[in-house]
């Protein structure tokens, strides 16, 4: 039995004198889908920013195939084998849908399982918009792009902020559609999510976040709605 | 008639300031610094070129071949090691700093090469001319204008055709989520400012080939360059050669009236042209 | 030491200094009075462009249009309608005044970095546009009429009090002068800083978005400062000719005398800080005197200076001094409120 292909232990984070972090603890195992599920404001976030390496960590705090990462800077990060799905999307305005794609490759290109055309059997409307500036494009497909952009460089650990936010429900429906085919390339994904119930239905573990602190941890069916709730929004007294 | 030919004087003399705002286009377009020093660093690339040429009695072009490499290693450096520690959100400090390294790179270049004016010698050449129609043109100024358009016709290939192309185009829109991508911001930046040190070389070559110059003539030209790259509007390298133009038929038609009101009439189009449209010709959408 | 304390210890040494430099004409040399009238006219300027640049944000490289401008009022003020140079300085500053607007309503439209660009181009358009006034020498520029500062107003009363000659006499009346015009600046920036305006142009520069939802027209408060500092450069590029007696152009608008030089001075000492640009017109000094016979080797050093500066410590030497220290001159906070 091998160890988790992504491990967080004890991770603590500042933003100057505000701590956001106390002492977080994840594991990631190959192969699977974990949920990090929490309010606005618990710690999901500066958790996906520590792991790509915006935010600064200790070295040890955040390992990667057992190798530690976490002084690594963002572009190494993605180099050692994880990319992101930032919250909000962040696609390049000055770059057509394709371009937003390929720089997705600029430096890593992995195992080549994902090509662009593999991109484009994924979400075919990406094809037809291709030579579009990538912010001419509707949310839903947007994202599209954000997901297609940061599975181009094969990466072993596919992070997921917030993909759901500011979609319909049924474009959410249509984007998690695709994580199955998603998992076949043999990436591990993280989904952090607001919305519970997408993100449940693809997650293999969940963990709930709250104040900075992972409040809760299991498989989807060993927890109670109610466990979850309480979790989530805190153990009304 | 007369006016056609001070027209097109003016077009091709817009070439030699198209030229020389031409990098200072490329390094604002991608990281929003402000060059104080660019006219200096074109100086300085004129006394590389003529050192090389009267060291191994080159034709100035093969110099300037040759001081390319120099001058896109020291751009490389000074974006390495002092421009990406000050770049931020506040404008002061790179502002500060790059006139401060005018001030060195001229008052340097004055201990080292003495204030006596310069020139670098192509030879026949420089007094040649073609007949273009109604009009008779100089050779040497019809080169620097056809320069000028290969080098922002190749800076735009570079930006919008190559894989470089879209890391600068991407860093510029977001250097944190591309550092996200692997992409690593301060390299680009190095690379940018490399670039646009070898497009400095090739302006140098002109302004050394055409005329004199001396250490202290940097900030003049430099007047000229952010002229033209304003007028173009921030970002767009076909809108600076456009800018360039615009200065350059203004001084031509202003010197056509009266000599001493050429560099006048440059400033005064620039100040009209920015009355009408704060933001330039060709403002980036995006900005 | 308590904040009250310190502040009158801060108004004895202020008080001090004056009465000393006051003092410079009656016991002092002649040529001890003509460097010391320079350091403070470029005091002057740095003082008004360390308000721009250290406190709003303003980054103009164009002020050498102020001191060129008022410089030529005053001398048409003489030579063209007979005034006393002293008249000659009012008229100076109230032309930079009239300047300072135009100049605004372009260069106001150009955003951060290209704001400097833009009065470094208006200033070089008016030093283009003032080398056709015939009537003052056009491109030659011209010299004040012999014996026009021996004649000033003021002059016969010193001469009385100090003794020696109309010259030295002259010189020791502009030298009073830009000690009082520097004594003001410093006080009218010291009160306008801890004024609601200067909070509200302090709360700008921290945060613009902020300082807009709580009532702050930035653009009207920045333009205030504008012309303001239009004002004060102004009238010192008036003194500062009256003492020179020659004005060309190339002189009065020299981008490298009242502006390169005014901003080594405020960044070296400290930008944005009301007693860096008294440390940095000093270091100037120094380096000046230390340095006087190398020449550009003097200009490389103050680029040298001014470039570790924004690397290493950006708030310059009184920043470095008052970090390690904790002290704090003209400190720009207010107390609290006195109980009564």
């Amino acid at each position: 039995m091998t160890g988790p292909v992504l491990s967080v232990e004890n991770l603590t984070a500042y933003y100057g004198d505000f701590q956001a972090l106390f002492g977080v603890d994840l594991a990631l195992q190959k192969g699977q889908a974990l949920a990090i599920i929490g309010a606005n404001g618990a710690g999901k976030s500066t958790l996906m920013r520590a792991i790509t390496g915006i935010l600064p960590s200790p070295r040890d705090a955040i390992r990667l195939n057992g190798q530690p990462i976490g002084h690594l800077s963002a572009p190494e990060v993605l180099e050692a084998g994880i990319s992101m799905v930032p919250e909000g999307r962040k696609l390049f305005p000055s770059l057509s849908v394709e371009e937003n794609l390929l720089i997705g490759a600029h430096v890593r290109t992995g195992s080549k399982y994902w090509t662009l055309d593999g991109i484009y059997d994924l979400f075919p409307i990406l094809a037809e918009r291709r030579y579009n500036p990538g912010t001419a494009l509707s949310g839903g497909q947007q994202q599209m792009v954000a997901i297609g952009r940061a599975l181009m460089s094969n990466p072993d650990v596919l992070l997921c902020d917030e993909i759901s936010l500011g979609l319909a429900p049924v474009v959410i429906r249509d984007i998690y559609a695709s994580f199955p085919k998603i998992r076949e390339s043999g990436a591990s994904v993280i989904v952090v999510e607001q919305d519970i119930g997408q993100a449940l239905k693809i997650a293999d573990h969940v963990c709930c976040m709250m104040e900075g602190r992972v409040t809760l941890s299991g498989a989807p069916h060993e927890l109670s709605r109610d466990a979850i709730h309480d979790a989530y929004f805190g153990v009304s007294a | 008639m007369i006016w056609l030919d001070t027209i097109v004087q003016g077009i091709l003399l817009g070439g030699l300031y198209a030229l020389f705002a031409a990098g200072l286009s490329l390094v604002f377009g991608i990281m929003r610094l402000v060059n104080l020093a660019h006219g200096d660093l074109i100086v300085l690339a004129a006394f590389l070129i003529l050192t090389v040429v009267s060291a191994l009695g080159l034709n100035p072009f093969v110099g300037a071949l040759l001081a390319m490499p120099v001058m896109f290693g020291a751009g490389w450096l000074l974006q390495t090691y002092v421009l990406n520690r000050v770049l931020g959100d506040d404008i002061l400090p790179p502002l500060l700093v790059t006139f401060g390294l005018s001030v060195v790179i001229q008052n340097g270049l004055l201990e080292g090469f003495s204030a006596d004016s310069q020139k670098l010698s192509a030879g026949p050449i420089e007094a040649a001319s073609l007949p273009l129609g109604p009009v008779t043109v100089g050779v040497m100024p019809l080169l620097t204008l056809i320069s000028a358009v290969l080098v922002i016709f190749a800076l735009n290939q570079l930006f919008y055709r190559t894989r470089l192309g879209r890391a600068f185009r991407a860093t510029s829109d977001d250097a944190v989520t591309a550092g996200l991508m692997g992409i690593r911001p301060r390299n680009v930046f190095a690379i940018a400012t490399g670039i646009a040190m070898v497009v400095a070389t090739i302006a140098a070559l002109y302004l050394g080939m055409r005329a004199n110059f001396d250490p202290t003539i940097g900030p003049a030209r430099l007047i000229y360059a952010f002229e033209a790259v304003i007028i173009g509007g921030l970002g767009s390298l076909w809108g600076t050669l456009a800018g360039g133009i615009v200065i350059g038929v203004a001084q031509a038609l202003g010197a056509a009236v009266n000599p001493e009101w050429q560099i006048l009439s440059g400033h005064i189009a620039f100040i009209l042209v920015l009355l009408v449209r704060p933001r330039g010709l060709f403002p980036r959408a995006n900005d | 030491m308590t904040p009250s304390m310190k502040s009158s210890a801060t108004k004895i040494v202020a008080l001090i200094a004056l009465i000393g430099l006051a003092l410079v004409p009656v016991i002092g040399s002649r040529a001890m009075v003509q460097d010391l009238f320079m350091v403070l006219t470029m005091l002057v300027l740095a003082l008004n462009w360390n308000m721009l640049a250290g406190f709003a944000g303003l980054v103009s490289v164009g002020q050498q249009a102020f001191v060129g401008i008022g410089a030529y009022g005053m001398f048409a003020a003489v030579i063209l309608w007979g005034l006393d140079p002293l008249i000659g300085i009012v008229v100076g500053g109230v032309v930079a005044v009239a300047l300072s607007i135009p100049v605004a309503f372009f260069a106001f439209r150009l955003n951060g970095a290209y704001f400097a660009i833009g009065t470094w181009v208006a200033s070089e358009t008016v030093r283009l546009l003032v080398a056709q006034w015939k009537a003052l020498g056009g491109g030659t520029g011209t010299s004040l009429p012999k014996g026009t500062t021996k004649e000033m107003f003021g002059v016969d009363v010193v001469k009385d009090l100090i003794g020696g000659s109309s010259s030295a006499a002259a010189d020791a009346l502009t030298y009073w002068l830009a000690l009082a015009l520097a004594a003001a600046t410093l006080l009218a920036g010291y009160m306008f800083l801890r004024s609601r305006m200067g909070l509200g142009l302090q709360a700008i520069r921290d945060n613009a978005e902020a300082a807009k939802s709580v009532g702050v027209d930035p653009t009207r408060l920045k333009a205030l400062v504008f012309v303001l500092c239009a004002f004060g450069t102004g009238i010192c590029g008036a003194l500062l000719f009256i003492q020179i007696t020659r004005v060309t152009p190339d002189a009065a608008f020299s981008v490298v005398d009242w502006t390169a030089f005014v901003i080594f001075i405020t960044v070296i000492g400290g930008i944005g800080t009301l007693p860096g640009p008294i440390i940095g017109v000093i270091v100037f000094y120094v380096l000046q005197r230390a340095l006087a016979d190398y020449g550009t080797v003097y200009l490389i050093v103050l680029g040298l200076i001014g470039i570790s500066v924004m690397l290493f410590a950006r708030k310059g030497l009184w920043g470095v001094f008052s970090g390690r220290t904790g002290i704090e001159l003209l400190s720009l906070r207010h107390p609290a409120p006195r109980r009564p």
